[in-house]
């Protein structure tokens, strides 16, 4: 090997690229970039909104919303002022979330416990289930159940009747229904739209959770199968009693980020023309021009739904953990 | 194994007899689910040679490909389409013909004819079932043999080719992008098409290849930055990663449609399809940073510290040493990622954005094909699997590729 000629006498290092230093550099740069940027941005759209006489104020909130509201389980009417027609809308997102994540979550556990079946045609036919939807758009899938599905419902004594439920064009009706004139009346009615939206939300979510709910069973190991069969139980029962328990500690903390998708994804609902917070907050938006306000509402409500699914789930991950000492 | 399988009729009936009728409760079971999937499939049979109307798709997939691009210009499309099958077989033909260390070059594999058969077999099939007419099946007939004979030729030359050639072929494919980005927008001599007359399958895929070529990139360095030691870049990226995947993505896209126009100076703002274009990207760069970040928790400490001690700088420690080995265990995570960026441009729909869904609505309110909507919403649903189901594969593919201790394959 050839030896380099070493250098004369070392050259001192830089001040800038002293250890104590650079990173410190390296943070005032950064920061000084992102400061102007920021800054920037909100002197133009400070100036901009001025221009626009549309700077930021909520006193608009108080003035009445005009528009109707298909559905609510809040009391609206269109002479009520916009911050009602948001909290109706925000109630009906929290209504669609609440079914989906109890509907979402059953249908998980079904199709992740089937990929354990000892059937296997039940075990492939799971495993389609989740290859299937989770390789299509929900948005599609949306539209599809609410225009191909839900809307081509016969209508009147036609509509599907099965025991505690009617499945009729005019609505889904649980409870003892019954036809009164040609108009079916029941203690618990529901609009298509909100049956598209959630069975739409519930099957997506669902090939999810069933993936969260397998990899939960797979990580229990095989003795406890095993062990459970030989003292006699049956398949279904070793999974229900022995397998699932020990499951959960995986399971919950996987469905923390799937409840959180599902409850953002039900801002897809105006494309099956669910009343949803999204949907009014964008009217109110388009009326009022105060799209800047209207989006930090959104964002600030979105944000708080989020937390509040992480803190409840936070709170059943600590009942189903282990209790070491 | 010592006994070979005998394959008979009693180990077919045996296997059958402990798949399906092992007990009396999987026996009903099965009986139920044959039963139920048969009269589904034969339902879905029946409606779809008898009462489907495919006419809808046939007479718009015009419409479908690429949206209200003119027609006078729209050679430029197929010309591009030409490039990037001739790209597509070049690099296939490369990628099988090049020996490299650890694999004999294999010019066909299994897997490559089955390939082979699939496109064979979707370029004979597709054409005809449109029903296009014989002019632009001929297209797609010509098309489909010049990335067939690219691969035969490049497979069958590949070792000829210089070594130094070889290293910039790859540069080939941001080339071809550039280059179809100046075929689609027109410039450089060619007529301005308006980027509000794309649409289609073109814009969804260019708004999904745009955004997943930069998400890619910003992902990294937000992960790194997350990883970070000096505190601000670390907050400021927790900060970034945890607001974007805390807001739908809607909202967001809301937000860049009314609302950049006042964060920039007047006319600065880019047009539509570009504004959502880089909310997508943006959008999907947090995700994309939560997969990397548990890419490099995967990395053992101890190759960074080797990597220094050896006195490689921080940045070339990073890109010669962690980050190779933390991208391969992030692979399937991101291209999860890439497949939903994919389906998340059908929201763009809902932003008054042309693509395949917008498409769709504007064709079922044509009066002639009112109540169509199963036929389209099925044939999307179908486009959309067959794309996905593709990308997942091509990601299987890659990490056993990539994967240090391969298992025997068996």
């Amino acid at each position: 090997m050839a030896t380099r000629p070493m250098p004369a006498a070392a050259t001192p290092i830089p001040w800038w690229r002293h250890r104590q230093i650079l990173p410190w550099l390296v943070q005032a740069a950064v920061g000084l970039i992102v400061l102007v940027l920021v800054a920037f941005l909100v002197s133009n759209l400070v100036r901009n909104l001025t221009a626009a006489g549309l700077l930021l104020s909520f006193g608009w909130l108080d003035n009445p919303a005009g528009f109707p509201i298909a559905e609510t389980a809040l009391p609206y009417d269109p002479a009520m002022p916009y911050w009602r027609a948001l909290a109706a809308g925000l109630v009906n997102t929290l209504r669609v979330v609440l079914a989906g994540l109890v509907g979402s979550s059953l249908l998980g556990l079904v199709a992740g416990s089937a990929a354990f079946s000892s059937n296997g045609l039940l075990r492939r036919l799971a495993r389609g289930y989740v290859e299937l939807i989770r390789n299509i758009p929900l948005l599609l899938q949306l539209v599809f159940w609410y225009f191909v599905v839900f809307l081509a419902l016969p209508n009147g004594s036609a509509a599907i009747q099965l025991p505690g439920l009617v499945l009729a064009k005019s609505g889904l009706y649980l409870g003892a229904a019954q036809l009164v004139n040609g108009v079916w009346q029941a203690p618990i009615s529901l609009s298509v739209e909100f049956g598209a939206l959630l069975t739409g939300l519930v099957v997506y979510t669902g090939a999810f959770i069933a993936e969260v709910v397998r990899g939960g069973i797979a990580s229990v190991p095989r003795g406890q199968w095993e062990a459970a069969r030989s003292l006699g139980l049956s398949q279904p029962q070793t999974l229900v009693q022995i397998v699932l328990p020990q499951a959960l500690r995986v399971i919950v903390p996987g469905l923390n980020s799937q409840f959180i998708s599902l409850a953002k994804n039900s801002s897809l609902a105006v494309a099956c023309g669910y009343p949803d917070f999204y949907s009014v907050a964008s009217t109110t938006g388009n009326q009022t021009g105060r799209d800047v306000e209207v989006v930090v509402i959104l964002l600030g409500a979105y944000l708080v739904i989020d937390l509040l699914i992480s803190a409840l789930m936070n709170g059943v991950n600590r009942l189903v953990q282990l209790k070491e000492r | 194994m010592t006994m070979p399988p005998v394959p008979s009729r009693h180990a077919l009936g045996r296997r059958l007899r402990s798949e399906l009728f092992a007990s009396p409760l999987d026996g009903v079971i099965s009986v139920a689910l044959i039963v139920g999937l048969a009269a589904a499939a034969l339902g879905l049979g029946h409606w779809a040679t008898t009462q489907a109307r495919w006419a809808v798709i046939q007479a718009n997939s015009t419409l479908f490909a690429v949206g209200r691009y003119p027609e006078p210009q729209q050679w430029r499309l197929w010309l591009l389409t030409t490039l990037l099958a001739a790209a597509a077989g070049l690099s296939w033909g490369l990628l099988r013909g090049l020996p490299r260390p650890d694999r004999p070059a294999q010019r066909w594999p299994r897997n490559d004819r089955l390939a082979l058969l699939l496109l064979i077999t979707l370029a004979l099939l597709v054409p005809v079932s449109l029903k296009l007419s014989v002019v632009i099946q001929l297209r797609w007939w010509l098309i489909t043999a010049l990335l067939l004979i690219l691969r035969w030729a490049a497979g069958r030359w590949a070792q000829r080719i210089p070594g130094h050639w070889q290293r910039w072929l790859p540069l080939l494919w941001p080339l071809l992008y550039l280059v179809g980005m100046v075929l689609i927008s027109g410039g450089l001599g060619l007529i301005q098409v308006p980027s509000s007359d794309w649409g289609g399958l073109l814009l969804t895929l260019l708004e999904a290849s745009f955004a997943i070529l930069l998400c890619f990139p910003l992902g990294i360095l937000l992960a790194l930055g997350r990883r970070s030691t000096l505190p601000l870049l670390r907050w400021g990226s927790v900060l970034y990663i945890e607001f974007i995947r805390g807001a739908p993505l809607i909202t967001l896209l809301f937000l860049g449609q009314n609302i950049l126009g006042f964060l920039l100076p007047g006319g600065l703002a880019p047009e539509r399809v570009w504004r959502a274009a880089w909310v997508l990207t943006l959008f999907a760069a947090a995700y994309v940073a939560e997969a990397v970040r548990s890419g490099l928790a995967a990395v053992p400490r101890g190759q960074m510290e080797a990597a220094r001690s050896l006195g490689l700088p921080l940045p070339l420690a990073l890109l010669h040493v962690v980050l190779p080995q933390a991208l391969r265990v992030a692979l399937p995570a991101t291209v999860g990622q890439f497949i939903t960026l994919l389906q998340d441009t059908t929201l763009l729909s809902l932003i008054g954005l042309s693509d395949l869904l917008f498409v769709a609505g504007t064709v079922m309110a044509n009066p002639a094909y009112l109540g169509r909507n199963a036929e389209v919403y099925l044939t999307l649903a179908v486009l959309f699997w067959c794309c996905c189901a593709a990308l997942g594969l091509g990601s299987r593919a890659l990490e056993r590729r990539l994967d240090p201790n391969p298992l025997p394959s068996s």
